[in-house]
């Protein structure tokens, strides 16, 4: 994670500041987004987190990593926000209760035989996809429009544990929710972002025979 | 260990949460089944492409409207 200096952001280092903004703007959006209707809502809801945070940051302590704490803040202003907030909603509320199931399509396993659940057809190799296609801005966002189609709390936990790198602590911490369940919940979010991927790539990795 | 199974365990796999004895059962079947090894493949590379949205620049734009903010704090705290 990135290295901030505190005293330098309390002295009026703007270089310093703007190393803050580039290392958690990008991500700080993302996770807003989950409660904000619009992208424009959610930049808003970042701008006042910064505003808190700089008005926060000499009562910063240190006990949680500053990019924690910046989250926090932005999940207490971005719920606040959000119209469905009077009330803090319950995560188990959050609906992925009707998302059950196995997480791969049953059709792409055979069903019977002695080769039952076995893969029906080849899984492609993405190991052979150039890079510079694996980094491209297309590529984004398609992962972006697949968190984005996931349950709420599907989008929270994918983004703070994926994109934002948080521990599976620090999200039961921040969303109350229980290790196990989360790790549902990550597991499913993980794979529909596989599958809008494997959708995206399709053409990359169609094989002769296959 | 077979293949509709392995693919629901691939999570807990990849964070190393599973038990030392379904992992040995999991690295058996993945070093005879080319199509798991990929579909793990598949999965460290969604992760990896989500972790990328964290790297996006924010615009010009957005850092001039955040450093306004900066200096705006600088001078009622300063």
């Amino acid at each position: 994670m990135t290295d901030i200096d505190l005293q330098a952001l309390r002295r009026g280092d703007e270089v310093e500041f703007l190393n803050l903004v580039r290392a958690y703007h990008s991500s700080l959006v993302r996770l807003a987004l989950v409660y904000s209707p619009t992208r424009e809502l959610a930049e808003e809801a970042v701008q006042e987190t910064w505003i808190a945070v700089l008005r926060g940051l000499d009562g910063f302590e240190g006990r949680a990593t500053l990019h924690t704490w910046i989250c926090r803040i932005l999940v207490t202003i971005a719920r606040r926000r959000s119209a469905a907030e009077s009330k803090v909603l319950p995560f188990s509320s959050l609906g992925d209760q009707h998302d059950a199931g196995p997480t791969v399509d049953p059709s792409r396993f055979l069903k019977s035989g002695p080769d039952a659940g076995r893969w029906a057809s080849t899984v492609p190799d993405w190991s052979t996809v150039p890079e510079n296609r694996l980094l491209s801005n297309e590529m984004q966002h398609v992962v972006s429009e697949a968190i984005a189609r996931l349950s709420t709390s599907q989008q929270l936990v994918i983004t703070l544990r994926d994109v934002h790198g948080w521990t599976s602590g620090e999200v039961s911490e921040l969303l109350d929710v229980e290790a196990g369940h989360q790790r549902v919940i990550l597991h499913r979010a993980r794979s529909r972002v596989r599958d809008a991927l494997e959708r995206y790539l399709a053409p990359d990795t169609a094989r002769a025979g296959s | 260990m077979i293949c509709a199974d392995l693919v629901e365990r691939v999570t807990d796999y990849l964070e190393g949460l599973v038990g030392a004895e379904e992992a040995q059962r999991i690295n058996a079947h993945l070093t005879i089944c080319d199509d798991c090894t990929a579909y793990i493949l598949q999965m460290r590379l969604a992760i990896r492409a989500t972790a990328d949205l964290a790297h996006v620049a924010p615009g010009s734009t957005v850092e001039d409207s955040l450093l306004k903010i900066y200096r705006e704090w600088l001078r009622t705290t300063g």
